[in-house]
């Protein structure tokens, strides 16, 4: 094999590639980073583990430039250097992949490339380029294809060869694994391995533990903008890093049986829809049946008609009255109020501006949804009954905030999203559709939240799931069905599938599935 | 690169107070102002703001400005709230005029105490019906109502334009471009001799009393400040967009078509080319400036009408030309807009050159 000399001028060994001493960043409300110190070798991949909130993206945009600390020293191969901007960090050999994209999805591969270029280029030569260099490192990509028709794997790719073409002795990694499948992920890995054989030094930030272990050589852990500890992935468990990373010990969910009876409360039958949005994804022939007393699991990544399906279950899109049942009852073609009112309850994914008015008061953001439980009579608002009923729901989640005259932008996404998802559940629903349930909550808070919904079910609720946390979905579904491209895969019982079979699923291979559901072969 | 970046969390009590200072900077600038044109700002600001206050008539004239002035803007507050920019209210104002004004012209010489009333009913269907134009237009097509708003006033001037030229002329108004002069039974009458204020600054108080109770208490104007600050909570609420536009527009449509009966009625007396001082477009500073609040929006109201008369008053001592009162309104306009959005905002340090 004819691999080119690696990317990079050796410093003298023995000198650590990055080294960050005493980084500290103030925000008005938080010190996001707090004394930090980190050291990367060269060719070392380095995890920088942490809940949300814990200060890592902070910490990676000082690297990056595109924020400046206010205290603390960046030494850069040995030298100590101010990296004032992201384009002097890429002249440095720092590149960065974020966790979401910025990419133009009406450009080709090619184009977005050079967009990103601080140097001249001739597009040809580029996109001979781009293929020599995406070939190499095992992340195949034609340069000549829109952005749009791109899945979220190759979107990805995109951003890496755009940071490999600068040739960076430093790649940072923010969440790469959240939008992959499983087998996307084991790819991704072989690159950053082989990046790594050449003594590319990666930052590779992530709470999943699974994925330290098995690709990191070292881990910084940070807990409330602090350093709590290094670690060497390999010689630790998953509990004793989360110990590391939330300070206790990992929750875990009860999940017992239910003892009532399943009757269908939420039937979704031949729902068909083409988005208005040009780069939307078109649903087709959706069918779905969620039990009450029963969890069912949409898996798949984000963009394949997630958000469309999402929008017609609640009632934010309507359609036909029989492509949406609830208990018998067609409700397709009504809003989201009225849906409401015959007891579907949604959790959407966006809890800012979308579950929740930012600016409003958590009083004033239960009459949002909970208008019809005694919060307005008449046409007038109960402020009152408003507050009231916002107090019980902080009470009986514990939602950690000022109470009930809290603005809801002032909690924390955790707090926020259980402020929601408990203002939806003493609406006392039938069927209850969530979105992401933990989706930028801490460890803590989504354990409480899993069990919440867990406990739901068995008292006789319907509850849908999308999620693209495939381990979530396996904690606490029933049944898991996959959505790719706008099509939904058979609901499979969860003893009966395992994250490759879903993983498989999750690219699009449904022809054998569809005629084998449950034994498809993996 | 952006010279702002967002605020993590705007002030409260700046947002109340931005409007503050905005008159202060608007008192700066004036004096400069005052300064370059050769005159001693202190006697220029007494003639401007003490002077038209120091009467009985002058206190008579600030209520018989602000009444309109408040009324359209409380209407279109509700609007403003939910996002929906009704920049016609001029135009719904002349079409209430006109309505009202028809009744006038019809019933004249009828001495009965309902024409009165009758012309605020049509005034206030004839701007409500003006105001549902852009809403059907917003509705059915799409259109963005800032526009057809605006053209819609075009439309109403010059329907004004016509029937005060054409069917409605005076006979005997030497040909000016004005109708008959109402009777008194088509006109609010003084409530002081020798004073034109007059009971339609009851309406005024009544409906910012009505709309206080309104904003600070009722669902429906709940659903349309939903709408207006996150519209996709709006939706996942179940609350409708197309009622919002509705409400918005034909409400506030509502309020400035009374206004003009209250012009056509009270100050003015029969229809002419100069039935409104641009109160359809002040009432819009003023809704802003009163932080889109009931309460507010009267107090700016006060301000505002404060302004008219202090420019007259400059225009008479001190020979200013009639566009200081304009530019009084711009500059307060100016300096709100500007002071809000560094309630929102901050400047972005620069960041410091490469290595260190």
């Amino acid at each position: 094999m004819s691999i080119p000399p690696p990317p990079f001028s050796g410093p003298p060994a023995g000198t650590p590639r990055l080294e960050l001493s005493g980084i500290t960043k103030r925000y008005p409300s938080v010190v996001a980073n707090d004394g930090i110190n980190l050291k990367v070798g060269p060719g070392e991949i380095h995890a920088v583990l942490g809940e949300n909130g814990a200060g890592k993206s902070t910490l990676m945009k000082i690297i990056y430039g595109a924020v400046q600390a206010d205290a603390g020293q960046i030494q850069w191969n040995g030298r100590e250097v101010v990296v004032a901007n992201p384009a002097e960090a890429r002249r440095l050999g720092i590149g960065m992949v974020f966790q979401h994209f910025s990419l133009f999805e009406t450009l080709s591969v090619v184009e977005n490339i050079a967009l990103a270029l601080d140097e001249p280029f001739d597009l040809k030569a580029l996109a001979v380029r781009v293929k020599e260099v995406s070939t190499r490192y095992g992340l195949p990509l034609d340069p000549d294809r829109l952005v749009h028709s791109l899945s979220v794997g190759e979107r990805q790719r995109v951003e890496i060869v755009r940071c490999l073409l600068q040739q960076p002795q430093l790649l940072i990694l923010d969440e790469p694994t959240s939008v992959l499948t499983p087998q996307a992920v084991q790819k991704l890995f072989e690159t950053l391995r082989r990046l790594a054989a050449e003594g590319v030094s990666i930052l590779y930030i992530s709470h999943k533990l699974h994925e330290i272990q098995s690709l990191c050589h070292s881990a910084t852990v940070m807990r409330g903008g602090k350093v709590t500890g290094t670690a060497t992935p390999s010689r630790e468990t998953p509990a004793s890093l989360a110990r590391m990373m939330i300070g206790r010990e990992l929750p875990v969910c009860e999940v017992p049986a239910y003892t009532g009876i399943a009757t269908p409360a939420l039937t979704v039958h031949k729902l068909s829809l083409v988005p208005d949005d040009p780069f939307g994804t078109r649903l087709q022939d959706i069918e779905l049946e969620v039990h009450r007393g029963e969890i069912l699991g949409i898996a798949g990544i984000s963009g394949n008609g997630q958000a469309e399906l999402l929008a017609a279950l609640s009632g934010e899109t309507t359609g036909t009255p029989e492509a949406v049942k609830l208990v018998g009852l067609p409700v397709g073609h009504l809003d989201a109020g009225r849906r409401r009112k015959h007891g579907l309850a949604f959790v959407p994914e966006e809890r800012l501006g979308r579950g929740a008015v930012p600016s409003m008061s958590l009083a004033d953001n239960a009459t949002l949804t909970a208008q019809r439980q005694g919060l307005v009579k008449k046409g007038f608002l109960r402020p009152k009954a408003a507050w009231e009923f916002a107090k019980a729901c902080i009470d009986r989640f514990d939602v950690r905030c000022g109470g009930p005259g809290a603005a809801a932008r002032s909690l924390s996404g955790g707090n926020l999203q259980k402020f929601i998802v408990g203002r939806e559940i003493m609406q006392q629903p039938i069927a209850m559709v969530v979105a992401q349930p933990t989706w930028g909550v801490d460890v803590g808070a989504a354990a409480f939240l899993r069990q919440t919904l867990i406990d739901l079910s068995r008292q006789g609720v319907a509850i849908l799931v999308i999620s693209e946390e495939l381990e979530e979905l396996f904690e606490i579904c029933d049944r898991i069905a996959v959505l790719a491209e706008g099509r939904l895969g058979p609901a499979v019982p969860k003893a009966e599938t395992n994250a490759e079979k879903i993983g498989m699923q999750m690219s699009g291979l449904f022809a054998p599935a569809d005629k084998e559901p449950a034994h498809a072969p993996a | 690169m952006p010279l702002l970046e967002p605020r993590p969390t705007p002030s409260a009590r700046m947002r109340l107070l931005s409007p503050l200072i905005a008159i202060g900077l608007t008192l700066a600038v004036g004096s400069l102002l005052f300064l370059s044109l050769g005159k001693n700002p202190v006697e220029a600001f007494t003639v401007f703001f003490i002077q038209p206050l120091s009467s009985g008539n002058g206190w008579s004239e600030l209520m018989v400005k602000a009444g309109p002035l408040i009324l359209i803007a409380q209407g279109l507050a509700i609007g403003f709230r939910a996002r929906i920019y009704n920049i016609g209210a001029e135009g719904q104002l002349i079409v209430g005029a006109l309505a009202g004004g028809g009744v006038a012209i019809a019933f004249d010489g009828v001495d009965a105490w309902w024409v009165l009333p009758l012309m605020v009913v049509a005034g206030a269907i004839g701007g409500a019906l003006w105001g549902a134009v852009p809403a059907l237009l917003k509705t059915r097509f799409n259109a963005e109502e800032t526009l057809t708003t605006l053209m819609l006033t075009y439309i109403a001037s010059f329907t004004l334009s016509y029937m005060v030229n054409g069917p409605w002329r005076d006979p005997e108004g030497m040909n000016f471009p004005q109708s008959i002069m109402f009777g008194d039974p088509a006109l609010f009458s003084p409530w002081f001799e020798g004073m034109r204020v007059n009971a339609s600054i009851l309406i005024a108080t009544v409906a910012s009393i009505a709309f206080w109770i309104f904003t600070s208490r009722s669902f429906l104007a709940y659903q349309l400040t939903v709408g207006g600050l996150a519209p996709a909570a709006a939706r996942y609420a179940g609350f409708s967009a197309q009622r919002t536009v509705w409400v918005s527009l034909v409400l506030s449509g509502l309020t400035a078509g009374i206004a003009g009966v209250g012009e056509v009625a009270g100050p003015v007396g029969q229809l002419n080319l100069n039935i409104s001082p641009g109160y359809g477009f002040a009432a819009i500073i003023v809704a802003y400036l009163g932080r889109l609040n009931a309460v507010g929006i009267v107090l700016a109201g006060l301000l505002m009408a404060l302004l008219y008369l202090g420019g007259e008053a400059a225009q008479v001592a001190l020979q200013l030309p009639a566009a200081i009162t304009g530019l009084f309104q711009g500059m307060l306009l100016f300096f709100l807009l500007g002071a809000d959005v560094f309630v929102d905002y901050r400047l972005k340090p620069r960041p410091k050159p490469a290595y260190a």
